[in-house]
Parts: structure tokens; sequence; C-alpha cells
């Protein structure tokens, strides 16, 4: 039931993850952050086994952090991307992470990039991208209104239109999204899209 | 569903006069949903010996992985790129190295020998090589291609005609096959030149 899902844009790559988490019927909490930023200017998108997820990607980003702080320049988002798929494949025969991951990231010299890391490790760069029952909704929206060079409006409009779509056609549909978006600037939120919000703590 | 059709595949090695041909689909699947029309099957491990790897994507990246990395050190070794048979030993002797806990792959191995002489063998996922004469298939669709290379085949064609011989065979067959296709991927090597085309087929 986790929906993530991703497309790039001109010179910036945007992913959004519903917010929920869920353990059989019960919803833990509807405003779990499920995109990581790994560095300045790379996200990671995880959807799967909750414990499993922040276990990987925080995993990931400290490997990631170790590079930078060994060899004084940061990895490039198709070296994280290749470094993640070798975690999983080589933790594949052994102890599997349940994880599914979008990469997305901003390079000075090739732009921006999504890449696909399936749980067995299956790695594709991507143009658009999606995992979990949401992507039968927003992969379609996607490859209807999808088109290369998308201005960042354009392309909010697309997610936004992905996440009406989950909402209105999932029968357990998550309520909340997150969108965080990488570009030259960097990685960082870019909105929430929340329709359930958490009650209000009653103060002591 | 088949560990092996978990991804969907298509693969086909032709013999032609002084040159081969190989062939691949496009699509990169998980099961029934399609991820990407721009999956490269084939990759090149020196400039007359070229290596393609049906069923398993994440096992299929992974063999590859291994495979460069021990041509390299054979290069570096011998001072010299691997014959297509020895490359053929090598990828046999991998495989069956996982004989209890396999690879979930079928690679095809197409490369030009001594005088120029082409080269092409198959293996199931344990190493079992399958060398012929005129043609091997491999993937979801290797039944369909069987019969269309079988009755499309003939002796010593030349590099134009061989193309298209593989172009119709690889199509037909992969348009009754549900888990490959989206296009084509054709290599045509000779002793002077590596002719890479894609085949525009049913997108669907």
């Amino acid at each position: 039931m986790e929906c993530v899902f991703g497309l790039v844009g001109n010179d910036f790559a945007v992913v959004a993850a519903d917010t929920s988490a869920v353990h059989s019927i019960l919803v833990h909490k509807s405003n779990e952050d499920k995109i990581m930023i790994l560095d300045s200017h790379k996200l990671i998108a995880a959807s799967g086994e909750s414990g499993d997820r922040v276990q990987f990607t925080e995993y990931i980003q400290k490997n990631v952090a170790l590079y930078q702080f060994r060899n004084g320049i940061p990895l490039t988002t198709a070296a994280a991307a290749n470094f993640t798929r070798g975690e999983l494949a080589t933790a594949l025969r052994k102890n599997p992470y349940f994880v599914n991951i979008l990469l997305a990231g901003y390079d000075k010299e090739t732009g921006p990039s999504l890449y696909y890391i399936d749980y067995i490790a299956t790695l594709h760069k991507v143009d658009k991208g999606a995992f979990g029952y949401g992507s039968y909704f927003s992969l379609a929206m996607m490859d209807r209104h999808y088109h290369s060079g998308m201005t960042v409006e354009e392309a909010i409009e697309l997610v936004d239109k992905c996440i009406v779509e989950i909402r209105s056609r999932l029968v357990v549909a998550p309520p909340n999204f997150v969108i965080k978006i990488v570009d030259k600037e960097g990685a960082r939120e870019y909105a929430w899209r929340e329709s359930v919000k958490d009650a209000a703590v009653a103060s002591a | 569903m088949s560990i092996f059709e978990y991804n969907g595949s298509a693969l086909v090695a032709m013999v032609g006069k002084n040159c081969f041909a190989i062939a691949s689909d496009r699509r990169l699947g998980v099961q029934l949903q399609t991820i990407a029309t721009d999956f490269q099957r084939i990759s090149k491990i020196h400039d007359r010996l070229f290596l393609g790897l049906s069923g398993l994507a994440t096992d299929a990246q992974t063999l590859y992985q291994r495979l460069v990395f021990r041509h390299k050190l054979y290069q570096l070794r011998e001072e010299r790129d691997m014959k297509p048979e020895t490359f053929a030993n090598l990828v046999s002797a991998i495989l069956y190295e996982k004989r209890f806990g396999p690879y979930f792959c079928q690679p095809v191995i197409a490369g030009l020998g001594d005088e120029n002489k082409p080269f092409i063998c198959t293996m199931d996922s344990i190493g079992a090589k399958e060398l012929a004469k005129d043609f091997v298939v491999a993937g979801t669709a290797s039944e369909s291609l069987y019969g269309a290379c079988e009755s499309m085949f003939k002796d010593d064609m030349e590099p134009e005609e061989l193309f298209e011989t593989v172009s119709q065979a690889l199509l037909s067959s992969v348009d009754r096959d549900c888990l490959s296709g989206w296009g084509g991927h054709v290599y045509v090597v000779t002793p002077t030149e590596v002719k890479e085309r894609i085949l525009k087929g049913r997108m669907d």
C-alpha cells in the first residue's frame, strides 16, 4: 500500500511518497517521512518493510557521508545508485532487505537523474518511476502527461494529478503525501499534501 | 510464475559469413508491469565479443559485473583480449560455482574467434554449454525464437541480410510473448566494424 513515485524534469528531479506508517489494519502515524535526504544533492525515496527501510537508507546515508569525508568530494548520483544496488545485491542471498528505492539526484556535470532500484537489486536509470500499488495509477498518469524538460510547475501539477488518482482509485489509499525536489540548489522538501491531519495533542 | 520469467527477456545470436549478429528485446518488467522500455541486455566485453544475459535482471547485472572484472584481470595478465571460446568456458565455470544457489540467467555469447570465425553459444543457468553453428536463443520468448530462426536462417548470410533475418526473427517472436518486446537492439559485428541498430516493433 506504500506509494512512491518520481520523475525527472528540466533541471531537477522530484519524488513523492505517501506518509502513512501501517501495521496490518492499524495506521501508526500518518506523517512518516519516507524520503531521506541522502546528501546535499540526493534524495532516497524508499518503500517496503519499515524496519529495513529505515535501517538500510540510514546505512546508505552514512556510507555516502563517509565517502565524502575520506575523499573530499561527494559521490555522483550514479555512483551512489550503484553502491546502493551493490549492498542490496550482496545481502540478497543472505539476508535480503525488502526495500524498493527511487534515488533522485542532481550532478553539476550531468544534471538531474532518477534511478529505479528494486528490492532484488535491479538497477535502471529512468525518467519516471513508481513502486507499490499506487504505481499502477501514477505510472499511467505519468505515461500520459510526462514529457522531457518539464518545468517545476508542470511537474508538480503532474505529481498532484497522480496523487488525486491514487486517492480516488486505490482502495486503501494513503491520505497524505510528501513531495521533495532536488535541483542545482540542493535537495529539499517541497510540499506536503495532507487530507487527514493528526489530531492536535492537548497541552498539559 | 518462474523466477526466470520475472523480468522478461528475449535474446538471439546468429552466425553469418565472417560475421555474427546478436539481438535482444528492450523491455524491463516486473511480472505484468513494464518498468522501462530501454533496458540493455547485451554488453560488449571487447570489440569482438558480446555477451547477452537473459533471465532475472539483478543476477544479469551482478554476473555482468563479475565477468567484466574477470576479463579485465585476464587482459592485464595476458595483455590481450579473451577468445570467445575461452570466455564461454569462464562463464560456464562461474555459473557452475553457484550450482546449488544459481544465478537465474541464461547467457548468450557471440564473438569472432581466430581467423575471424564467428562463435556463438548459449548455456543454461548452471553453465551447461550449447554450441551451435547457426543460431542460439534464450529468454521467455525462446520457444518462438527457435521456430522463427529455424525457418528464416540461411547459411553464409552477408551482414545486411543477416541483420534483416535476425530482426524479423526477433520481432515476430517477441510479438507472441507478453513479457518481452518494446523494440529491439541488434548488433551486427564484422571483423572491421560493429553496427548497433535499434528496432521499432509493436510497443505493447
